[in-house]
């Protein structure tokens, strides 16, 4: 089998804006997974989704036919033309789609650089194709590497430990502040997109009760259903604040929602709980003066973006080795592919010359009368000839080179030997 | 002798740990955690020996109380980390370790002659005891001073190698509660063994020497703030900067009585 039978289809956060990512939504890997199993030439794969990406991972001896197929299958819902199609997806093979899967894996390729989710999702739909027998020699060997190479990527590099977009960055403070954001109060105000996002990674981090104010109630009570939440008004802000652990604020107003003096007497009945306030609004929404008060810690947009920006300089560096990580990682995989395709040659090779030599032999011992110690004998002596003589063309066959001589070598010891 | 040893066990501990917290190596981490369990093992074999050499419970010079406490510190705090980590916190206790075992290395250790007022079973009991109590406790002032660090990370936003190595505000907050639960209770039952001895040795409970004083400012702080924390939620930086307060409290009772107000604890030195 050729590196080049490979390949990785997908759709991504890059390639395809949340309009078209949305319509390829798979809630329930069964389906693809069985229609996956339809398509012609397809003999191993594996499907992954998450918000910000839908992938197949295959192998295929016909590349272009099943190209064509998946790539209908996966936009089959979506009313887009093939072009439209070809344009938001990426198609990666051999050396290159090893490299994407591990890049994936590492979270190299994420919205959120060194977001640990990823490995977890690709762990789960590697679970749920290997059940079901979609993965076979290559895939199991290639989706367990990516594992490893993603584990190497963690342990020796940073890339997971400082967060790149303010939302992870607002995480993380919140992390050296509360611990766990198990069970945490989390309280939006204002129910626009940045609460939405906002909302989104802090229930994944655990916070369990999401409570919405906003002016207009109508729009609190769409953003709570999402998150099985509560709604209240804007004038209720703050009788919530006594019982919240984390407010992220971003509505438009004007002035300022919340002052220094307003808080005071809450601190008191929360019995000094530590208040983590989120300004992400311009103009702000809260007093800076907050910032004083024991026990809370407001941080705006640019204190947030200042958090963004260390990590980036810090990860800079961090990047560049988890990508010699992968690429070295990837480099393995193929060289283990090369002598995979190695494999059959070798056997072909050895049980032809093992034939001819037990064929030979029994022609010769017919005629003779020998003793059993003589037999023995030129049993052994065929047997070390065979090895002598086989001993130099399998060292030059398993001599480390490229692939294209490789391919070369083996042809030419199959033509040598008359495998074929 | 086995005392230099000890003391160079836990130098190189100590050294190992701020490595560590440069590196943030595991090894490193692991390999000082060893050598600081060898120095308390040391240390506790140390204070066995002492005991047989002076005949009765080595805590009545100085250098003998103070490598006490240092030992109390070793041990709450490996008995800390059988039950829970805190990121870090070797670093800082293996300081406090350190600067302790560095002020009774230079002080005397020959070994003196009980006075008869100090002949009693309650001896080894009661200076144990309050010995122990201050381990808990400058535990609870390490958290502290971690607390603090974080906690001005976090206000100032101007985020430091503190910031990354700390563990969370709560983590810490905890910390000095789970310090306040233990230490405060032995620091009681410390004052009040401390007071029946008293009562045998002198015929009243207490006499208001200024060791005796001190102790319950010392008391009055811890007790305040347990108060404060179970009462009205006092948490965070005013309990923070409350055990550190307070672990001044147990140092200047340790020393501060010792060398500036003298009373009948005085030969304890």
């Amino acid at each position: 089998m050729s590196v080049d039978q490979i390949l990785v289809l997908g759709v991504n956060h890059k390639t395809a804006p949340v309009e078209v990512r949305e319509k390829l939504a798979f809630p329930d890997i069964e389906v693809p997974l069985a229609k996956l199993g339809e398509v012609p030439d397809c003999t191993e794969f594996c499907f992954l989704s998450t918000c910000n990406r839908v992938e197949v991972i295959f192998t295929s001896a016909a590349p272009e036919k099943t190209v064509r197929h998946i790539r209908s299958f996966l936009f089959a819902d979506s009313n887009l033309s093939d072009e439209e199609a070809t344009s938001y997806t990426y198609l990666h093979s051999g050396a290159n789609a090893i490299n994407h899967l591990y890049k994936v894996a590492a979270s190299l390729d994420s919205m959120v650089v060194g977001e640990p989710q990823i490995l977890g999702q690709l762990k789960t739909a590697y679970r749920e194709a290997s059940e079901r027998k979609c993965t076979g020699t290559i895939l199991n060997r290639l989706i367990n590497k990516a594992f490893t190479s993603a584990k190497r990527v963690r342990t020796e590099t940073n890339i997971g430990s400082s967060a790149v977009s303010i939302s992870f960055a607002a995480i993380e403070l919140a992390k050296k502040i509360f611990g766990s954001l198990k069970n945490k109060k989390v309280l939006l105000v204002g129910a626009g997109e940045m609460a939405e996002l906002a909302a989104e990674h802090l229930m994944s981090q655990g916070c369990t009760e999401i409570t919405v104010a906003n002016r207009t109630l109508q729009n609190a009570v769409k953003l709570a259903k999402q998150f099985n939440g509560k709604a209240v008004g804007l004038t209720e802000l703050l009788s919530q604040l006594e019982t919240a652990d984390i407010m992220v604020s971003s509505t438009g107003a004007q002035n300022l929602i919340l002052k220094h003096d307003d808080v005071i007497p809450i601190m008191r009945t929360r019995r000094n709980r530590p208040l983590f306030l989120i300004d992400i609004a311009v103009p702000r929404d809260l007093d800076p003066e907050l910032n004083e008060i024991d026990n809370i810690y407001l941080y705006d947009v640019d204190d947030l973006s200042q958090v963004v920006e260390l990590n980036k300089k810090d990860r800079r560096g961090e990047a560049d080795k988890a990508h010699a990580i992968v690429s070295e990682e990837a480099v393995k995989f193929s060289h283990w592919l090369e002598n995979m395709a190695l494999t059959p040659t070798i056997t072909e090779l050895l049980s032809k010359t093992e034939a001819l030599r037990k064929a030979e032999l029994e022609r010769t011992l017919t005629g003779l009368d020998l003793s059993t110690k003589d037999i023995k004998a030129i049993q052994k002596l065929t047997s070390s000839l065979v090895s002598k003589i086989l001993h130099n063309p399998l060292v030059f066959l398993k001599e480390d080179c490229d692939a294209e001589v490789k391919k070369e070598k083996i042809d030419c010891i199959r033509k040598m030997f008359c495998l074929d | 002798m086995l005392f230099t040893a000890t003391y160079i066990i836990y130098s190189v501990a100590t050294i190992l740990y701020l490595v560590y917290f440069s590196s943030q190596n595991k090894l490193v981490r692991i390999t000082a955690r060893r050598i600081l369990t060898t120095g308390g093992v040391c240390h506790l074999t140390l204070f066995i020996f002492r005991y047989f050499e002076a005949g009765h419970t080595p805590l009545t010079t100085h250098h003998d109380t103070v490598s006490f406490f240092a030992l109390s510190v070793t041990w709450a705090f490996l008995s800390f980390r059988w039950r829970y980590q805190i990121k870090n916190f070797g670093t800082f206790v293996s300081v406090v370790i350190f600067a302790l075992m560095t002020v009774a290395f230079f002080s005397a250790r020959e070994i003196l002659q009980l006075p008869p007022a100090l002949q009693s079973t309650w001896l080894p009991v009661h200076a144990s005891i309050a010995i122990l109590a201050n381990g808990f406790l400058a535990l609870g002032f390490c958290g502290g001073i971690m607390y603090l660090i974080q906690d001005r990370e976090l206000k100032k936003k101007r985020f430091t190698l503190f910031y990354h190595r700390l563990p969370s505000l709560e983590a810490l907050d905890q910390l000095n509660q789970h310090c306040l639960t233990i230490g405060f209770p032995l620091l009681t039952l410390g004052i009040i063994t401390g007071s029946l001895w008293a009562r045998q040795a002198w015929g009243s409970y207490w006499h208001w020497d200024p060791k005796e004083t001190w102790g319950l400012i010392t008391w009055f702080i811890y007790a305040g703030l347990l108060h404060q924390r179970l009462a009205i939620g006092w948490r965070g930086k005013r309990s923070a900067i409350m055990s550190v307060i307070g672990f001044f409290a147990v140092l200047f009772t340790l020393w501060g009585v010792n060398f500036l107000l003298p009373g009948v604890h005085t030969y304890v030195r």
